[in-house]
């Protein structure tokens, strides 16, 4: 009998801890039990770097501060305050900033600092490391949109959805766009050199995405060029989407298609997601280029 | 495994390698750096793949090697990523719900020695400490394989006896051990069989004791001669007799400086083998003969 070489069993005289008390047909804990172990433990890790959680959640906090006491105006040609189109502009730029640049740049750290390595060599199913990153970064997104609507409803005079309907828009939206912006994360992560250079490589696109999506500016602002390179990306129908739950339906005058357009928004953030996620799962490295 | 082969850059890291472990036993792996044992480790665990040859840990392929699999090996890689600020009793009871059988999570650490660091972050532990935390994790599903790939690297010589103790334990309850080190007194104290590698090729494989011919090797006499003020050493298949020729050419009630009577060590075995090889190899480099 041998353990390496020739097919056998261990012998063993069992002696308290050894492995001759394993009993056979033993059941493996599945990938969504351990998916969510994951998702626990990265946010007890995630919620005791201090910096982080504050650089993350801060940052649309004081940008939402900072424009809502400048621009006090409304929006071009309306009578809608420019800090409630804002709102829903900076909380879908919240969950960008959580669902990419949080989870790619995890994703590439575990990489560099091979702690995707000692993942790999336990028995652990290889879903369960992208649930765990997806769902921690959906409990982020959680506090993150309720404390930015939260400051916007006391500072701001935002309201509140008023029917069932605006809220359940609210939930997909939420939905769709953080986890769209994961699975990207996740591709992203799976793509860069390493977790120094994800930070790098994450930045400009969210930027840029800011500025002719609707965030900072109205769309009807913007030039149709640009207006029409936003609505390929998922940030634009993002804080479209949100902007139908906070405003109301008079502000429509500010959307360049007068419409809030939900369906297609579904459409477009689910394809997005699909395909994100598909590509992201097909192209993951689990090991780096050194290691085949 | 027979006649491994793993090529990077057309020069084979593992050149041809065979051997054989048998269940319950602790093999170690012995070689310079480079010399292709992290490699071979790695391969065994399934973390790499190989060009060439056949390999069966358990019986199964390990490039082929599911779930089941990998609950009933253990890996101590040579260095992984740390978990910050998470404590050493939150990783290990993280880890131990991967497994259908784990250990209680409070004795792994006991048996690891850091139950007075259960509660200290992973940040704030020393080297050593850390190292102890890489082989709780990987002895916590009670493998029947456990692969160490220098363990000790880092241990004070306390802690290293301390972890011997641990490996013997393991062994009793019939763990098969693959253990990689730089250190020779660890491969004499722990395993039953040691293999020595270089240039990717298998170089002897003996019980510690017998390595190389060490069993048969000449005495090594030696002992400093006062008359010329130098040191003498004398290599005798006959030490009995060579010493009363020494001792009857001493004036009686005079001591012998420095007198030691020894079989060779494991090290010096060691170091000629491996100086061997590698002045052999240095040559046919040279000469331009290494076609591959």
């Amino acid at each position: 009998m041998s353990a390496l070489g020739i097919p056998g069993t261990t012998s063993s005289g069992g002696t308290g801890t050894g492995p001759a008390e394993r009993s056979p047909n033993v059941h493996l804990p599945s990938a969504l039990k351990l998916g969510v172990r994951r998702a626990r433990l990265e946010l007890l890790q995630y919620f005791r770097q201090r910096d982080a959680v504050v650089f993350t959640f801060g940052y649309p906090l004081i940008m939402l501060l900072i424009f809502g006491s400048i621009f006090s105006g409304n929006v071009q040609g309306t009578n809608i305050p420019y800090v409630q189109y804002f709102t829903a502009g900076i909380t879908a730029t919240g969950m960008m900033s959580i669902g990419f640049q949080s989870v790619s740049i995890a994703i590439a750290s575990d990489r560099t600092d091979k702690s995707i390595k000692r993942l790999r060599g336990l028995p652990m199913p290889q879903l369960s490391y992208f649930l765990g990153k997806l769902l921690a970064a959906l409990v982020e997104g959680v506090i993150q949109t309720t404390l930015l609507i939260t400051c916007a409803v006391i500072f701001f005079h935002v309201h509140l959805p008023a029917t069932a309907g605006r809220w359940f828009t609210l939930v997909w939206v939420f939905a769709l766009g953080l986890g769209t912006c994961a699975g990207l994360g996740v591709l992203l992560g799976g793509w860069v050199k390493d977790g120094r250079t994800a930070n790098a490589v994450t930045l400009p696109p969210f930027l840029v995405l800011q500025f002719i999506s609707g965030v900072f500016f109205p769309l009807n602002q913007l030039s149709p060029t640009l207006r029409t390179i936003g609505g390929l990306f998922p940030l634009k129908w993002m804080c479209q989407g949100l902007r139908s739950v906070f405003l109301s339906d008079q502000a429509l005058v500010a959307e360049p298609s007068h419409a809030w357009q939900l369906p297609q928004t579904a459409l477009i953030l689910a394809a997005w997601l699909v395909g994100s996620l598909l590509l992201a799962l097909r192209t993951f490295r689990w090991k780096e280029k050194y290691e085949r | 495994m027979h006649a491994l082969v793993k090529t990077y850059a057309q020069r084979n890291a593992v050149d041809g390698l065979s051997f054989e472990v048998a269940a319950g036993e602790t093999f170690a792996l012995l070689g310079p750096n480079g010399a292709g044992k992290t490699t071979t480790t790695e391969i065994l665990e399934g973390h790499r793949s190989r060009d060439g040859g056949q390999v069966a840990v358990l019986g199964v392929d390990p490039q082929r090697a599911d779930r089941a699999w990998r609950a009933r090996i253990g890996i101590v890689l040579q260095s992984v990523g740390d978990f910050h600020d998470l404590t050493v009793l939150e990783v290990v009871r993280h880890f131990a719900g991967y497994f259908p059988q784990p250990r209680d999570p409070d004795e792994v650490i006991e048996l690891v020695g850091l139950t007075e660091q259960r509660k200290v972050r992973d940040a704030k532990l020393s080297g050593g400490q850390r190292r102890r935390l890489d082989v709780a994790l990987g002895i916590l599903g009670r493998p029947e394989v456990l692969f160490l790939d220098e363990p000790t690297t880092g241990f004070d010589p306390e802690a290293r006896r301390r972890f011997w103790e641990l490996i013997r334990a393991l062994r009793t309850s019939g763990t098969t051990i693959l253990l990689t080190t730089h250190y020779l007194d660890e491969a004499e104290q722990l395993a039953d069989r040691v293999a020595v590698i270089n240039h990717g090729r298998l170089l002897a494989l003996d019980t510690p004791d017998r390595l190389g011919g060490r069993d048969r090797a000449p005495t090594v006499i030696t002992w400093i001669d006062d008359e010329h003020g130098v040191e003498r050493r004398l290599e005798t298949a006959e030490p009995t007799r060579a010493l009363r020729e020494l001792l009857a050419r001493q004036p009686e009630g005079e001591e012998i400086r420095g007198l030691s009577v020894h079989q060779p060590t494991l090290e010096e075995i060691y170091l000629a083998m491996v100086d061997g090889t590698d002045a052999g190899h240095a040559e046919a480099s040279s000469a331009g003969q290494e076609t591959r």
